[in-house]
């Protein structure tokens, strides 16, 4: 579905992406780690050319974005969903019409609009808060109206650069519910930039390790389960018992 | 009401609709014309969607240009180019011609500084959805700056009226005019005193409605 190859990325004088070549399969959920500055935001940038490459392809959805044309470009990022850490919502409009905002720009009839728009909130829970302002709302809440946003085009894939970064941890599991439910259900591709393991091993299917700037290596993952990260009680009991605690008890 | 003010009731009121005039066109134009410049400011600044050097730095020296001016010197100095696009130098449209051009300077300097207060995250959102310059502009700058271009406005305005106060000397009359004119001149402290009233309250009461509105618009 993405496919980058020998891409590199220089800001100034510092190679902040060194020849990387990866490819995201159709279908996957695709996590990609590793610490602060290594170059995960950048590497995710270039494959929807929010950062232009200086060298390599970027090939999404069977198109070659780095060899379009900025109108095309334009139309082919309608297809590419995105979410942000500190979501980048448009404070001044309610929660309907910032899920609004992508089809507008893609020019759907009102009716059409109107439809699509609650059935993404729908999707996302968040059907009762239309009229609300995002500073209404919580953090997960705030992130689940920007995957509305994002779905609202019916993007073939979405890139997520930490998308639950800011979240505590409760909102943090409601907001990778979500996202799970858009690639089972929708089938939709996904990138998830962390710096957090738990989070990618927790529903990625392959990762790939980030190393100041260069791909260290991608693995094959088998998701544990979003219920690891919920720190309820009887989670934090699991898990003591599973590191041999039964004595304690 | 003063029996001096109704003596000059009719002047007074003759001279608001002249201070109208020439405010209200600078308004007008620091929209039409003030509010593309500070964008075009913004927009061709440094890391910014159109970035460009050449076009930042003319439009930048010029706004200085016209506001470091002193505002008296620059109505005299343009006086052959509004005799060329008035066709006169004296009266009140002839007077609006440099209000104008400071209300358009003065405008997109704060045009622009409000549009620094937009998040780029935002911009980010917004080019990674595929939206035009246009639609960046339209639908997401304005958007999201529109409490602080409309407290700019207000600002600008109230500062419209204080120059207009001087259009006596080419003949623009005004409310500040006549202050002068019948206060100063005549030695009428009391009148001059009056009319400085009605000058508060009607800068009071724009100030008043900009705040109120750009605090109603404001969902931050
Ligand atoms: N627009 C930019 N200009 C200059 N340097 C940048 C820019 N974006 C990222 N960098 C640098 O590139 C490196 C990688 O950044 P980033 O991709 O954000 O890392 P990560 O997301 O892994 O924390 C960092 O050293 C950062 O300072
Ligand atoms: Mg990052």
């Amino acid at each position: 579905m993405i496919t980058l190859s020998h891409v590199s990325k220089s800001f100034a004088q510092y190679r902040a992406i060194r020849s990387v070549s990866l490819t995201v399969n159709k279908g996957e959920i695709h996590g990609i780690i590793g610490p602060s500055g290594a170059g995960k935001s950048t590497l995710l940038r270039l494959m929807n050319v929010l950062e232009k490459p200086d060298q390599g392809e970027v090939v999404v959805n069977g198109q070659q974005l780095t060899q379009l044309s900025q109108a095309e470009l334009r139309k082919a990022r309608q297809s590419i969903g995105m979410i942000f850490q500190h979501f980048n919502l448009l404070s001044n409009k309610t929660v309907y019409a910032n899920v609004a905002i992508p089809l507008e720009l893609a020019g759907y009839s009102k009716s059409e609009k109107e439809a699509r728009v609650m059935e993404c909130l729908a999707f996302v829970g968040l059907d009762h808060a239309a009229k609300q302002y995002p500073a209404q709302l919580s953090g997960g809440q705030k992130q689940r109206v920007a995957i509305a946003r994002a779905l609202a085009n019916q993007p073939q894939v979405l890139l997520c650069d930490e998308p639950t970064s800011s979240l505590d941890s409760s909102t943090t599991a409601e907001v990778l519910h979500v996202l799970q439910k858009i690639n089972q259900t929708l089938g939709v591709t996904i990138v998830i930039v962390s710096h957090e393991l738990d989070i990618i091993r927790s529903l990625c299917h392959r990762v790939s390790v980030i190393s100041e700037g260069a791909l260290y290596e991608t693995v094959v993952n088998e998701p544990t389960g979003i219920q690891q990260l919920e720190k309820t009680p009887q989670s934090f009991v699991q898990k003591l018992k599973d590191r041999g605690g039964d004595h304690l008890a | 009401m003063p029996d001096i003010l109704v003596q000059y009731q009719s002047e007074i009121m003759e001279s608001i609709g002249e201070t109208f005039i020439m405010v209200g066109i600078s308004v007008l134009a620091a929209i039409l014309i003030g509010l593309p410049i500070g964008t075009y400011l913004y927009l061709c600044s440094k890391g910014n969607l159109l970035q460009n050097q050449l076009v930042y730095s003319i439009l930048n020296v010029l706004v200085n240009t016209i506001r470091s001016f002193p505002f008296l010197l620059l109505v005299v100095f343009m006086i052959p180019f509004t005799r060329i696009i008035v066709g006169t130098a004296i009266g009140t449209i002839a007077a609006t011609v440099p209000l104008a051009v400071i209300a358009i300077a003065h405008y997109a300097r704060l045009v622009e500084q409000s549009l620094l207060d937009v998040p780029r995250g935002v911009l980010e959102a917004a080019v990674s959805m595929g939206a035009s310059v246009q639609h960046i502009i339209f639908k997401f700058l304005y958007v999201e700056a529109r409490s602080g271009l409309l407290l700019g406005l207000t600002t600008s305005t109230v500062s419209f009226i204080s120059y207009s106060t001087i259009m006596g000397v080419v003949g623009g009359g005004g409310i500040g005019d006549f202050a002068i004119r019948y206060g100063y001149q005549q030695f009428k402290t009391d009148l001059m005193f009056y009319v400085i009233i009605i000058m508060i309250i009607l800068v009071q009461l724009i100030q008043f409605a900009g705040t109120t509105i750009s605090r109603k618009i404001d969902k931050r």
